[in-house]
């Protein structure tokens, strides 16, 4: 027994020694991934971001070097601090407090002591800088807009937070991501792939060489330069005309569906959000709730369509075959349903044919054309859900999923839809609304641009997008295969002929453009918004859908300005105005542009938060801005022409 | 003469063997943990892998001039082996250099020797002869003595020297002289001392006395055979000076170093703060150590691709902590492997002990066992964290010229004992 003790002594140690290797090393976590090794000092090699240009190559957004000045606290030998504070433009005291903060996060290690230098301040600052011994500088890459156009467009890069890194572990502590538009959507092309470098430290933080002889290092790659498809004097233009007004402006070339101009209003200058202000900037931005320069209403901007809607309406009707072209419907100033009455501004016993009804925008007609659709099956269930496919099929109630980096699904109803509010009877005339654009229906601008684009290629469309080139790549083929609605081509003549009418002889007759023929259609969408829990009216929405030429067609727009009055009063006019300058060049109706940069809505967009009573649609007088403010808007268009 | 050439080939090459798969692996990872550069000079004096590999080299001659020599040397001149170690142990005190704290070395020319090395190999031949002798009983209390008193004289020039871990390899022997039947009782005390010891430090002296009180009550009772009232009165009064005297000892005698060592070991400090400082200061070795042992996971990170190992994270990686260099880069197949090698190792030992025929030769090798076994418990135990941080070397794999040929003789003059084995009668 005593032979034992050892024996059994030494059986136990080697058993318990491989139990406490098993839980060291396999048991708890550890990985021998070379990102997470604390031994292993990771540099990273940052390429520069691809430039932006515009469809015809003018260069939108390049790269400007901007200078950090980092410090070492350790290796800080005494210095002249007064000189070194008045060379930075700080005081003593925020000199001492982030050198005590950088000292805090670690001695050893780089901290930003002050972050992006003017290039003047750099300039007097290099020639001294070997005398702050622990102090260097450092140049980082930053963005620089070459215009002040297109902000909501071109977006803005921005430090990527936890919630970023978290989700992709390609971003670091103080990398720069895309925060919105393009830079955001094509963050990956643009912003190349870094490069790495491991190096070996040792316990003191010190580096002792290159790991594995940089076996496993990368060399950085370039990020590729992009062309979009904005025009950029288009675009320049449709903002200047939407100064002062809220909205959105959206063209697409129908044979490519290329994007050549999105407005926003109100909107911002793009280097706002660059360099040591941008956090500021980008707060003002973001707090204001009322104009939201940030909020990018041609794509993200929910509304009820309104009358543009109707050649929807038209064009489903003629599929289904629930009305010829030459069938006339008469209006008697109204729609009566049950008991109901659904105004139309047409002279009682106006006889119209399709044409006319579109050119006249008459209620009546679509009423009966759309309870029609719905009546054609069985039961107005199956109709609705027919009607709702085909409308579908444009593009509208869904994502287009295009390359923007943001957007809204609108709505298009269904059966389903109304399940909640209409579980067992449902008729036709429960969603009449929906004939003239309102009621459930709603879109965003973008859609009701793509759906103009689709009538002007009489069937079919290409998912809207905005890259047009990116060297080396070929485009992403759901923007270059056409996508065909369920309405046969021949449907679409007459309708198109009835848009012609309405700049002929309709409701745009006032905003003829000589020398191009331009298919639209007006819309005027009652506004009721919720304020104080109460619903309260407020001033239409005036929005305008077109295309032009209308035999080959080149450009299909889709204007919304917020409390607009009325669809051709202001959208009316942009949309021309845009057409005529993307298909001219030039403006031949100077008396449009000047009735549109002479007039604002900003008055009326103060009336709810102004806390009086006030009256709406017309009622009040226009705002007229004074002389002077014109005049600089139209140097400032003057200025574009060249 | 027949018998003259056989002779070499009755060494035990299993022991063998596994000798020197721990030496090479050994240096394999010492290369690891001292190479600075990218290029490797094998035969570099100046780093700890080029002196090793030449320290490995001067091993062999060792090793064939130890078993060259007859067998009956080593127990002839036993005495005068551990005398002349001794006087090596105390002339430290005169020409001693003093490296880390410890005086443990001399200095000659450019090189270092460590008796201490020696002095277990020369201690063991001293104890086997003492017990083997034929007028020795073990079993009497005056030959228990005069055993402690060969152990004790090197254990205590060492504790001088300020190498505590050195000394607490002494306890080992304990082993043997428990096997060659020192009485039970020894072993009784040797665990109510540790066990007091730990109950002590860890819920005070008062409740540990009353515990033990409480012990020796229940087991009086129980007893059918009861003793005089005496005995179970006196123990208790034992147990209770020896609470109070552990506390007293950890409080006023201990170091601080040594203090933390062992608070942070039973967990004692409970300021949280506190223990993070202490963590930092004195168990940031044992910290990288572990860490370095865990990032190796299952299959290690490869031969020289440690990077704990290569940034030097670990202090003394190649000397004392050379093991956490095989948990980083070999994993825990590469760790296991030690471990059974080292474990195969000693039950050989063990073993071809058991077997010997004379007293001597099996007193000897038990102490190669015990001396080994406790070098490989306290070592790796130290680096993976399981028991307070007691600085001596891992046999065979750690840096050092003293330590490897100390090993070695240890190890060596045993297999020549062993293959003697059959002239024993």
């Amino acid at each position: 027994m005593r032979q034992l003790l050892l024996f059994i002594s030494i059986i136990f140690v080697g058993i318990l020694f491989i139990a406490r290797l098993f839980f060291l090393q396999v048991y708890q976590d550890n990985s021998n991934n070379l990102y997470e090794d604390n031994a292993i000092r990771k540099v990273f090699d940052y390429p520069k971001r691809g430039f932006v240009y515009d469809r015809n190559g003018k260069l939108l957004v390049s790269n400007q070097p901007s200078y950090d000045v980092m410090v070492i606290p350790r290796e800080v030998k005494a210095l002249d601090t007064l000189e070194f504070c008045s060379l930075l433009k700080i005081d003593k005291e925020q000199f001492i407090k982030t050198y005590n903060k950088a000292y805090k996060y670690s001695p050893r290690l780089p901290y930003v002591f002050l972050p992006q230098l003017s290039k003047e301040d750099y300039a007097v600052l290099q020639e001294k800088m070997r005398k702050f011994e622990g102090f260097y500088i450092q140049k980082r890459s930053l963005r620089n807009y070459e215009t002040t156009i297109g902000a909501n467009v071109l977006g803005d890069i921005g430090e990527v937070n936890q919630r970023i890194m978290n989700k992709n572990p390609y971003y670091k502590m103080g990398d720069l991501i895309g925060m919105q538009g393009i830079e955001a959507s094509y963050e990956k092309t643009l912003r190349g792939v870094k490069g790495i470098k491991f190096i070996q430290k040792d316990r003191f933080n010190r580096n002792i060489g290159p790991y594995k002889k940089g076996k496993f290092d990368t060399l950085p790659e370039s990020g590729k330069d992009i062309k979009t498809t904005i025009d950029a004097t288009l675009q320049a233009y449709g903002e200047i005309l939407m100064t002062n007004k809220r909205g959105g402006i959206i063209a697409i070339e129908p044979s490519t569906g290329e994007i050549l101009s999105m407005v926003a209003a109100p909107t911002y200058n793009p280097n706002l959000l660059v360099g040591r202000e941008r956090s500021k900037n980008f707060n003002k931005l973001i707090r204001d709730s009322i104009a939201k320069p940030l909020f990018n209403r041609s794509i993200q901007g929910v509304y009820e369509p309104g009358s543009p809607f109707k050649l929807m309406n038209a064009l489903v009707a003629l599929q289904e075959g629930v009305i010829s072209t030459d069938e006339k419907v008469t209006c008697y100033a109204g729609y009566k349903y049950g008991n109901r009455f659904m105004k139309c501004h047409c002279r009682s016993g106006t006889r119209n044919d399709m044409v006319h009804g579109i050119q006249e925008s008459c209620n009546a007609y679509f009423a009966t054309v759309y309870r029609r659709i719905l009546d054609k099956p069985e039961n107005a269930s199956l109709g609705i859900n027919i009607w709702s496919d085909h409308v579908k099929s444009f593009g509208l109630g869904n994502f287009l999923n295009n390359d923007l980096y943001v957007g809204q699904k609108g709505r298009i109803p269904n059966r389903d839809y109304y399940k909640g509010i209409y579980p067992k009877t449902f008729y036709s005339t429960y969603t009449i609304s929906n004939a003239i654009g309102q009621g459930e229906v709603a879109t965003t601008p973008i859609q009701l641009a793509n759906m103009i684009a689709a009538i002007a290629n009489r069937g079919y469309y290409f998912t809207p997008h905005i890259i047009k080139e990116i060297k080396d790549e070929t485009l992403d083929p759901n923007f270059t295969i056409p996508k065909y609605t369920t309405i046969d081509k021949q449907h679409f003549e007459p309708v198109i002929e009835g848009m012609l009418s309405v700049y002929k002889h309709g409701t745009a007759s006032h905003l003829q453009v000589p020398g191009i023929d331009i298919c639209g259609k007006t819309g005027t969408v009652e506004n009721f918004v919720k304020m104080d829990s109460t619903r309260v009216q407020l001033t239409d929405h005036s929005i305008f859908v077109a295309f032009a030429p209308k035999n080959d067609p080149k450009i299909a727009i889709a204007v919304f300005v917020e409390n607009g009055y009325w669809g051709g009063r202001f959208a009316g006019r942009i949309a021309s105005l845009m057409i005529e300058k993307y298909i001219k060049g030039e403006v031949t109706r100077t008396d449009l542009e000047n009735w549109i940069l002479s007039h604002s809505l900003e008055d009326e967009y103060a009336k709810p938060y102004s806390g009086e009573p006030f009256k709406i649609n017309g009622e009040t007088k226009l705002q007229v801005i004074p002389i002077e403010e014109a005049n600089k808007l139209r140097t400032k268009l003057n200025k574009l022409e060249i | 003469m027949f018998r003259q050439t056989d002779r070499h080939f009755k060494f035990d090459w299993v022991t063998i063997i596994l000798f020197l798969i721990l030496v090479v692996f050994g240096w394999m990872n010492i290369l690891s943990a001292s190479h600075t550069g990218t290029t490797i000079n094998y035969l570099d004096i100046s780093q700890p892998y080029g002196k090793q590999l030449m320290f490995i080299g001067l091993t062999l001659l060792l090793i064939i001039f130890i078993l060259s020599i007859d067998a009956k040397f080593y127990e002839r001149f036993s005495s005068l082996i551990f005398i002349v170690s001794m006087l090596s142990l105390v002339g430290l005190f005169l020409f001693g250099k003093n490296v880390n704290g410890a005086t443990s070395w001399y200095g000659i020319g450019g090189m270092t020797i460590q008796p201490s090395e020696f002095a277990k190999a020369a201690t063991a031949l001293a104890a086997a002869k003492y017990i083997s002798d034929l007028n020795t009983d073990i079993r009497t209390f005056k030959d228990q003595i005069r055993t402690f008193i060969i152990i004790i004289i090197p254990a205590f020039l060492i504790l001088l020297q300020n190498d505590a871990g050195s000394t607490l390899v002494y306890a080992s022997f304990f082993f043997v002289l428990y096997r060659e039947g020192l009485p039970k009782i020894y072993l009784t005390l040797a665990l109510a001392l540790v066990a007091i010891s730990i109950l002590a430090l860890k819920f005070g002296p008062i409740i540990t006395s009353v515990f033990a009180i409480l012990f020796i009550v229940t087991n009086y009772f129980i007893q059918k055979k009861k003793p005089v009232v005496l005995q179970p009165i006196l123990t208790a009064l034992a147990c209770i000076v020896i609470a109070f005297g552990i506390k007293f000892f950890y409080q006023n005698i201990l170091q601080p170093h040594q203090q933390d060592r062992i608070s942070l070991w039973l967990r004692l400090e409970k300021d949280p703060q506190k223990v993070a400082e202490m963590r930092r200061d004195i168990l940031y070795n044992l910290y990288e150590s572990e860490k370095a042992i865990s990032s190796g996971g299952f299959s290690g990170r490869g031969f020289l691709e440690g990077t704990r190992t290569t940034g030097k994270f670990v202090p003394e990686q190649h000397t004392d902590y050379i093991f956490s260099t095989v948990g980083e880069e070999w994993g825990f197949l590469g760790s296991m492997f030690v471990v059974i090698i080292f474990v195969l190792l000693m039950l050989r030992v063990l073993k071809l002990a058991e077997l010997q025929k004379s007293q001597f030769s099996r007193v000897y090798g038990y102490s190669v066992a015990s001396i080994l076994f406790f070098h490989f418990m306290i070592n790796i135990g130290m680096v993976m964290g399981l028991i307070p941080t007691i600085g001596i070397p891992l046999p065979f794999f750690s840096y050092g010229g003293s330590g490897l040929w100390g090993f070695t003789i240890l190890l060596f003059i045993f297999i020549k004992l062993d293959s003697n084995r059959i002239n024993e009668w």
